[in-house]
């Protein structure tokens, strides 16, 4: 087990391999289809963003509302392929990190490769056990977009795998290829 | 003719939402639990038992398994001598899924038109599909659909000469495409028949099925069990890692159709593939 404190380095990112299991520690931010869509317009405008990319994770989630006395309803990843036609643009700007579920573009594929990424896996409908390693939530961007709006978490041992390395190796192929019949 | 008066719809309705979200079916338990016995990778069997804990937590503290708390998709059967009173049923079910998704803490997760894609703010309109049966009583089913496996579903108009073979391979391919995206271990409703929209609603209700019960027609039992065993030889495996749990049931709903047509929807849901159901 590996653990990962926030924000992700260049180094650390090229010293994780698909298949390493991570727990990571720090802050990320949630963000989903409206909100990537609502970035890029803000990228596309020349406007700065609602916060820093550099070294920053992403994860694809919209959680459900809190009940009273919870940080967080429960929160699991989102299918990130709906994201594909944005995230090679925020790795291009400094993001390292991608939380999610799912198979990733080539294009994604391509822009982790050359920019350093690492594209992490949690398991999609864990979403009230993963809620727990979720300490507090602050809505950063676009309250308007509800579940959608910008989050910036706080995690203690997120649980996650690497999915798709910074190489390009990827568990999914690797996975189903030793255990196809 | 009997009564029923609306409020008791809405009251039922609304927790039907709740509890299809709160708490794993037994079937799906018992499936989960039988596959980490036979499961043989490691790194999927940890899926397991993750999602077995996952259960254990949603039920514990009475919230959703997963934040897509789904569009809330309900089979109504309404018995022909029931009086619906003090109301309109479909307000009535869109008023109990309002209130379910308010009270019980679950995402909205509905936007009002598909393209502008403001979000509705209570999940509703639900989506409906009445039938009109013998009885004075009202059956409601209700399924909060998650779109990331919705997503990954099809239908094709296959032709008569296709046969079952383009039955397999149209199913086994789309379950192929979906690999990890859907949250294997899935369950896969598959509609055969009818017309286009009735062969997706066949597939719809298949998911209603029980993964340990299988059909009664002798040669789509048969179908269930080939189809079942061909997409566990896929390698997707839970969370889509690589294993041998890609899916815990294939099951097929037909019904009569076209001397020049063979329509086949497959409807793909995830590993929780949540529904309640009550009659009034």
């Amino acid at each position: 087990m590996i653990t990962i404190t926030t924000p992700l380095d260049k180094k650390t990112v090229s010293s994780l391999k698909a298949g390493d299991l991570v727990r990571i520690s720090g802050i990320i931010y949630t963000a989903r289809d409206a909100a990537h869509k609502k970035l890029i317009e803000l990228v596309n405008e020349g406007k700065s963003l609602p916060f820093d990319l550099t070294d920053q994770i992403i994860y694809y989630a919209g959680p459900c509302p809190a009940k009273p006395g919870m940080v967080i309803g429960p929160a699991g990843p989102t299918t990130s392929g709906r994201m594909d036609a944005y995230a090679p643009k925020l790795i291009e700007l400094g993001l390292t990190g991608m939380i999610g579920k799912g198979q990733r573009s080539n294009e994604v594929i391509e822009a982790m490769k050359k920019h350093g990424a690492v594209y992490f896996g949690a398991t999609g409908g864990a979403a009230a056990l993963i809620a727990n390693s979720i300490k507090s939530q602050e809505t950063v961007a676009f309250p308007e977009l509800g579940t959608e709006a910008i989050r910036k978490l706080v995690v203690e041992d997120f649980p996650a795998v690497v999915l798709i390395d910074s190489y390009g190796s990827n568990l999914y192929e690797s996975g189903r290829k030793k255990y196809k019949r | 003719m009997r009564e029923i008066f609306v409020s008791e719809i809405i009251d039922t309705v609304e927790k039907l939402c709740m509890d299809a979200n709160y708490y794993l079916n037994k079937d799906i338990r018992d499936a989960l639990e039988k596959s980490l016995v036979t499961e043989e990778s490691e790194i999927c069997r940890a899926v397991l038992k993750e999602l077995v804990e996952n259960a254990n937590v949603a039920s514990n503290l009475q919230v959703p398994m997963c934040q897509d708390t789904g569009m809330a998709v309900v089979f109504a059967e309404v018995g022909q001598d029931v009086h619906i009173t003090g109301g309109n049923l479909t307000e009535a079910i869109n008023e109990g899924v309002r209130r379910g998704y308010e009270k019980g803490y679950l995402r909205k997760s509905v936007v009002e038109d598909p393209l502008i894609r403001t979000n509705t703010g209570d999940n509703t309109p639900a989506i409906i599909h009445y039938n009109i049966v013998d009885g004075d009583f009202l059956r409601i089913i209700l399924l909060p659909k998650g779109f990331g496996s919705e997503n990954m579903s099809a239908l094709k108009m296959l032709k008569p000469s296709d046969g079952i073979e383009g039955i397999k391979k149209f199913v086994i391919e789309t379950v192929s495409t979906a690999g990890p995206n859907p949250c294997p271990p899935i369950v896969v409703g598959v509609g055969v028949g009818g017309t286009m929209e009735m062969a997706a609603i066949l597939a719809k209700k298949a998911l209603l099925r029980e993964v340990d019960k299988r059909s009664d027609t002798n040669h789509i039992r048969d179908l269930e069990i080939e189809l079942l065993d061909e997409i566990n030889k896929l390698g997707i495996g839970p969370a889509g890692l690589g294993g041998r749990t890609t899916a815990f049931a294939v099951n097929i709903e037909v019904y009569p159709t076209h001397i020049a047509g063979l329509p086949v929807a497959v409807n793909i849901s995830c590993h929780a593939t949540r529904h309640r159901e009550a009659v009034i």
